[in-house]
């Protein structure tokens, strides 16, 4: 933690960076993200096995790009969340200066060549238990996997925490909050909460790194990122590319080529 | 209320609770799911869980449901038929178990706020239809302040029966109103008369940290306060303080249908949303969230109270528990005490 924190102060000090977004000592024994501008905040950084959410979801948000420059303390997830955001022209070379911790020893990586090399050697690995629980669903039969759908989003409240916690969900108006006419159905029962997490699997689709942010962000326990990782595995398999690794990728799911073959026309 | 304090034993509680259950009344106790601790239905007594400070979600869908259908249109035989849901429905009578104090204060709180002016008929009818058996704390955690904000682990305030648990799996039965003298009456044989019970002895110790009076005070000069800015920098604006908090009652009506059938819904709402004060022009009076965040505060401590006499916090904690970026409302409130100057 000391040499994120010599970098911290150095970065501050010479100016390069206004802000440092970063992860600090949070109430209950939890961190929470910190937005460090002053060298004598600079110990408040903390880095350690806690340290899970993707703070690039603050690169682009307002109040924060109005304070300058940023670092970020980057984990590997975080990394390729940027790497995806520079591919949709929403960052680019030197926006930022991401911080990678390995051993005590503080990587500075902001432009994209260091960027892919480092989430090339750096993939992102969840838990077992998520492959198994992926393995568990894609097992059931199509009923079952309906009804555990069902069960699972039933308790969602369409508090949108899973679309706020995700650094690819920037719509700076999301589909759901267009309401001149409403298309996606406001209302949380069954058929509005699917609708809602269609949608942003729909949109998702070919673009989510698998951080794994959303889930730990639903108050309510919804395993809601299996549905976007499901989707960004389908995309690779039928298109052979994966997000968040190229910084000049295009869109798989937005990107026309004339030689594409659309056998589901029929 | 000396004659109405009785005593009853774990087992004699849960045998209570399945004839309740078994009785046609819908039961709700808490329960665990995915990790989490949820008032659910209960199809079998044996699942009630005991051992949580605090339930993740609130207890408040029961008087106001994320979802409430007001009215409903349906195109028969050429004819157009309204449907006004406050008079045809008939609410099912319904029991509340495990509640803490704190939500038992905040319903009351709700059922009040939904009162004024004119009464919400769909808030009454599922307030007069509940019946409330809360339990004592005897546990709290660091994102507890109910004693801040008016109220205590063992306060008797909005329930209707409080049992507060004493030596050898017995709890201290506090039958508080008509209604739960009603549930006790009708199934007498498991309760005993009890002697004095020291209930303070056995309900959590919580220091109180501030006065909601105070925060009151100082807030009516905060609005422009520069902490706002800094406070709200990590908040990401999403509704989960919002819909886990017992008390937050914003709501949005919203309309569903077609040309052959549709509803008009009462939908959960939150200022946490920028969607929230959009105006058709495009121009919105809160743009950031630090506004966002602030009107958060100012509702629950200055608007509410200065315009309603209602608090619109209880100190349960659940916002500070659910935030996912660790938004503390216990924390904020100190720093408000600390920072702005009362008048």
């Amino acid at each position: 933690m000391q040499a994120l924190h010599i970098k911290a102060k150095e970065l501050l000090e010479s100016g390069r960076v206004r802000v440092i977004i970063g992860y600090g000592e949070g109430s209950s024994g939890r961190v929470r993200p910190v937005f460090i501008r002053n060298v004598s905040e600079a110990e408040k950084l903390v880095w350690d096995n806690r340290c899970k959410q993707n703070l690039a979801v603050y690169l682009l948000k307002p109040e924060i790009k109005k304070i300058g420059m940023p670092a970020i303390v980057a984990t590997p997830a975080a990394v390729m969340s940027i790497v995806q955001l520079i591919s949709e022209n929403q960052l680019k070379n030197g926006d930022l200066v991401a911080l990678a911790i390995e051993d005590d020893s503080v990587t500075e990586i902001s432009d994209d060549v260091s960027l892919e090399t480092y989430v090339q050697s750096h993939p992102v690995i969840f838990p077992p238990s998520v492959k198994e629980e992926i393995r568990t669903i894609a097992e059931k039969s199509l009923q079952d996997r309906l009804k555990y759908w069902q069960d699972e989003l039933s308790r969602c409240i369409k508090c949108y925490a899973c679309r706020v916690a995700c650094p690819l969900c920037y719509c700076e108006r999301c589909i759901t909050d267009v309401n001149q006419p409403q298309w996606v159905c406001v209302a949380s029962h069954l058929q509005g909460n699917f609708e809602w997490h269609m949608n942003r699997a729909m949109h998702l689709a070919g673009r989510c790194i698998e951080c794994g942010s959303c889930t730990l962000a639903c108050p309510v326990g919804i395993p809601i990122g299996l549905i976007t990782i499901e989707a960004s595995r389908v995309v690779e398999k039928e298109f052979g590319q994966k997000p968040g690794l190229r910084c000049n990728a295009p869109s798989a799911m937005s990107t026309f080529k004339v030689e594409d073959v659309e056998t589901f026309i029929k | 209320m000396n004659d109405q304090s009785k005593i009853i034993t774990h087992d004699n509680l849960l045998k209570f609770l399945d004839a309740l259950r078994t009785s046609g009344k819908d039961l709700y106790a808490p329960q665990r799911k995915a990790q989490k601790t949820f008032f659910l239905p209960v199809d079998n007594v044996q699942s009630i869980v005991f051992d949580y400070v605090q339930t993740t979600e609130s207890p408040k869908a029961l008087l106001f449901p994320k979802v409430e259908r007001l009215i409903s249109y349906e195109y028969v035989d050429g004819q157009v038929q309204v449907m006004d849901h406050a008079e045809s429905r008939k609410v099912n009578e319904c029991i509340l178990f495990g509640s803490r104090p704190c939500d038992a204060v905040a319903l009351k709180t709700l059922a009040d706020f939904f009162s004024r002016d004119v009464p919400d008929v769909f808030m009454q009818q599922r307030h007069d239809a509940l019946t409330i058996i809360s339990i004592s704390c005897t546990k709290k955690d660091e994102n507890c302040f109910c004693t801040s904000v008016g109220t205590s682990p063992g306060d008797t305030t909005g329930s209707d029966i409080l049992l507060t648990p004493v030596e050898e799996s017995r709890y201290y039965a506090e039958v508080l109103t008509e209604k739960g003298r009603a549930l006790v009456d009708a199934l007498p044989e498991y309760f005993e008369i009890s002697g004095p019970v020291e209930k303070e002895k056995y309900v959590a110790k919580l220091e109180n940290v501030f006065s909601s009076e105070e925060i009151t005070r100082r807030l009516s000069k905060a609005f422009d306060d520069p902490m706002w800015n800094d406070a709200s920098l990590r908040c990401l604006g999403c509704g989960t303080c919002a819909y886990v908090c017992p008390v937050c009652s914003c709501f949005d009506i919203q309309d569903e249908g077609n040309n052959k059938r549709g509803d008009r819904l009462r939908c959960w709402d939150s200022c946490g949303f920028a969607l929230f004060t959009l105006h058709t022009s495009g121009h919105n009076p809160r743009p950031t969230q630090s506004e966002r965040w602030r009107q958060r505060l100012m509702h629950k401590f200055s608007y509410m109270p200065e315009k309603y006499d209602l608090l619109g916090c209880v100190g349960c904690g659940r916002c500070s528990r659910a935030c996912p970026v660790d938004m503390n409302m216990k924390e904020q409130l100190e720093e408000i005490v600390a920072e702005i100057k009362a008048i």
